[in-house]
């Protein structure tokens, strides 16, 4: 069985993020590292993939040939990684984002394609579904487990009331929520062995998708104004000297909720 | 061009139209003259009066799925309805599970992009969207461009839901395309998790646990913190990835948005993740060590202490006025 798993390759959340003022699109310099909700995409996808003969692979499209993020899950176990590198790339939307990423993935001919729910910096969620619909696939989202029944997958999905067991063919597209498994870390042989595992990098080109369809060319949307919002005042902070429940005790009183 | 048209995809909750379904019709009729509703499930002659009274004249009825999936099928009923020329300038979809699943199918049936977590809308001459930044600190304005109508993913309580006093929507009966393989996900069981208390985006109280309480056990004093003021629990993002509480719980960028009378947020330090979802509330209660913690930036009461000192104090004194 083939697994492919998406990865987004980000800036560390950690650091402070910015804007780039001439083109209102994230600042995406310095190093990149593998997107924290990708962990647990990476981890269920080495968990399915026990079997003799089956391969875990990363899909994932980042500036300038990056792949110190890619190396992460690597050495979490995976055995081979595509690269989506290409200049005309700058500035995609999530569609064009999706086009490339599928037809990226198309090359690993999977039986299962696992990506987080969404990302941690552009979190606009609706990419992987986007994938599945331009790949011809179904998709289950927000799965909290995820198990193989045959050629199925059977999925817990997340919903308003409580979760709904989907049966799915596959190949089919499945995102996972945080916190679904525990990821490991990376061992010392894994992460040597990292190092030396194949990357295919690959460009629009070979994808055989046409430049114009992608990047800022190609995006149907275009942020017209940044500014600072209204910023919310902070009332009384006060360190707690043992009285600090009965401050808590007294706002909520004069807020009348007790 | 104006905004003649908004279609509004319409989701079914216990009693009705779900909140955010009346909160989009809302600020639908303030954007455009004409707004329809798309909705499914084999209850959907029943919503009609209350899309109606909120503003809807019709609903496209895509009927009960079988146990498919929405994606897929909304989708493709919504798309057949626009090749057949009848295209609305826009399409606001709730941030839902299944909002998402159709936005994003809908997306690239129609080859158009999606603005996602949308928290408020301009109209103009063409309809432009905000979205938080940076956990809202900035706000991003954004618009569609080239032809097509603009699918809009919109956060819940981004608008207060107003009745029209319309009368019942028309209910039209519409058809799904045959979707092949792509349509194969099957709903074999539903199961609902019981819930005692108000639901966490419906609460009066919550009351929200972080990464400060330590560990897994210790998020029961967030629960019976809540129960006491009766409220809903919630759980900042670094306690759901770490596998504490389940994502229903989360409050933040990737989880829910409440905006609740009174919010207590124990142990969080205020990830810009975490204030996107929350700083909208009528009052912030903070206690966290860290007299630093971003989350006091935005606390109307901020208790510089130790959780495990505080909330147990908190609740016996809770429990002491009975």
């Amino acid at each position: 069985m083939n697994i492919v798993v998406c990865v987004k390759q980000i800036p560390d959340p950690a650091a402070p993020a910015a804007l780039d003022p001439a083109t209102n699109t994230l600042v995406r310099t310095g190093k990149l590292i593998m997107d924290d909700s990708d962990n647990y995409g990476v981890e269920m996808a080495l968990q399915l993939a026990g079997g003799d003969g089956d391969t875990v692979t990363l899909v994932s499209m980042a500036p300038g040939g990056e792949t110190s993020g890619l190396r992460t899950g690597l050495a979490m176990g995976a055995a081979n990684a595509i690269l989506i590198s290409d200049d005309a790339l700058a500035g995609s939307d999530a569609l064009g984002t999706a086009k490339v990423l599928a037809a990226a993935i198309a090359r690993a001919n999977p039986d299962l394609i696992v990506m987080a729910t969404e990302s941690s910096d552009g979190y606009t969620g609706t990419l992987p579904v986007q994938v599945a619909e331009l790949m011809g696939l179904p998709s289950v989202t927000f799965a909290k487990s995820i198990a193989i029944d045959g050629s199925s997958v059977r999925v817990e999905r997340q919903t308003e009331a409580g979760f709904d067991e989907v049966v799915c063919p596959m190949p089919a597209v499945v995102t996972v929520t945080a916190g679904v498994v525990e990821p490991r870390y990376p061992s010392f042989k894994g992460i040597m062995a990292a190092k030396s595992k194949p990357v295919d990098n690959v460009t629009v080109a070979d994808l055989g998708i046409d430049a114009s369809q992608v990047g800022a060319a190609g995006s149907g949307q275009e942020i017209t104004d940044v500014s600072e919002a209204e910023s919310r005042g902070s009332g009384e902070i006060v360190v707690d000297e043992g009285d600090g429940a009965q401050r808590v005790v007294a706002f909520l009183e004069q807020l009348k909720v007790i | 061009m104006a905004i003649d048209k908004v279609w509004v995809l319409a989701e079914a909750g216990d009693a009705g139209p779900t909140p955010v379904t009346l909160e989009l019709l809302t600020e639908a009729r303030s954007v455009a003259g004409t707004v329809e509703a798309v909705a499914w499930g084999d209850q959907t002659a029943s919503l009609a009066g209350a899309l109606g009274e909120y503003g809807a004249t019709t609903v496209y009825d895509v009927g009960d799925l079988g146990g498919a999936l929405p994606g897929v099928p909304v989708a493709a009923a919504m798309a057949a309805l626009i090749s057949r020329g009848n295209a609305p300038d826009a399409i606001l979809i709730p941030a839902t599970y299944d909002g998402r699943d159709v936005a994003g199918r809908l997306s690239v049936k129609l080859d158009r992009p999606v603005l996602t977590n949308v928290t408020g809308l301009v109209a103009g001459d063409s309809l432009s969207s905000q979205h938080p930044l940076f956990g809202g600190s900035h706000t991003v304005t954004a618009k569609f461009t080239g032809a097509g109508p603009g699918i809009f993913v919109i956060r819940a309580k981004s608008f207060a839901a107003e009745s029209a006093g319309g009368g019942a929507a028309a209910v039209v009966a519409t058809p799904v395309p045959e979707s092949g393989a792509s349509n194969a996900a099957k709903i074999v069981e539903r199961h609902v998790e019981e819930r005692s208390g108000p639901k966490l985006d419906e609460a009066a109280v919550v009351v929200s646990g972080g990464r400060g309480l330590g560990e897994a056990a210790n998020y029961a004093l967030i629960e019976e913190l809540a129960k006491l003021l009766k409220g809903a629990a919630g759980a900042s993002r670094a306690i759901v990835d770490a596998g504490w509480v389940p994502y229903s719980h989360q409050v933040g960028q990737t989880g829910k948005t409440v905006k609740p009378t009174v919010y207590v947020a124990c142990g969080i330090s205020g990830a810009t993740q975490h204030l996107v979802g929350m700083k909208g509330s009528k009052n912030i209660i903070a206690i966290n060590k860290d007299q630093e913690a971003p989350i006091f930036t935005v606390a109307d009461l901020g208790i510089v202490g130790d959780v495990h000192k505080v909330l147990p104090a908190l609740i016996e004194a809770l429990k002491a006025k009975g």
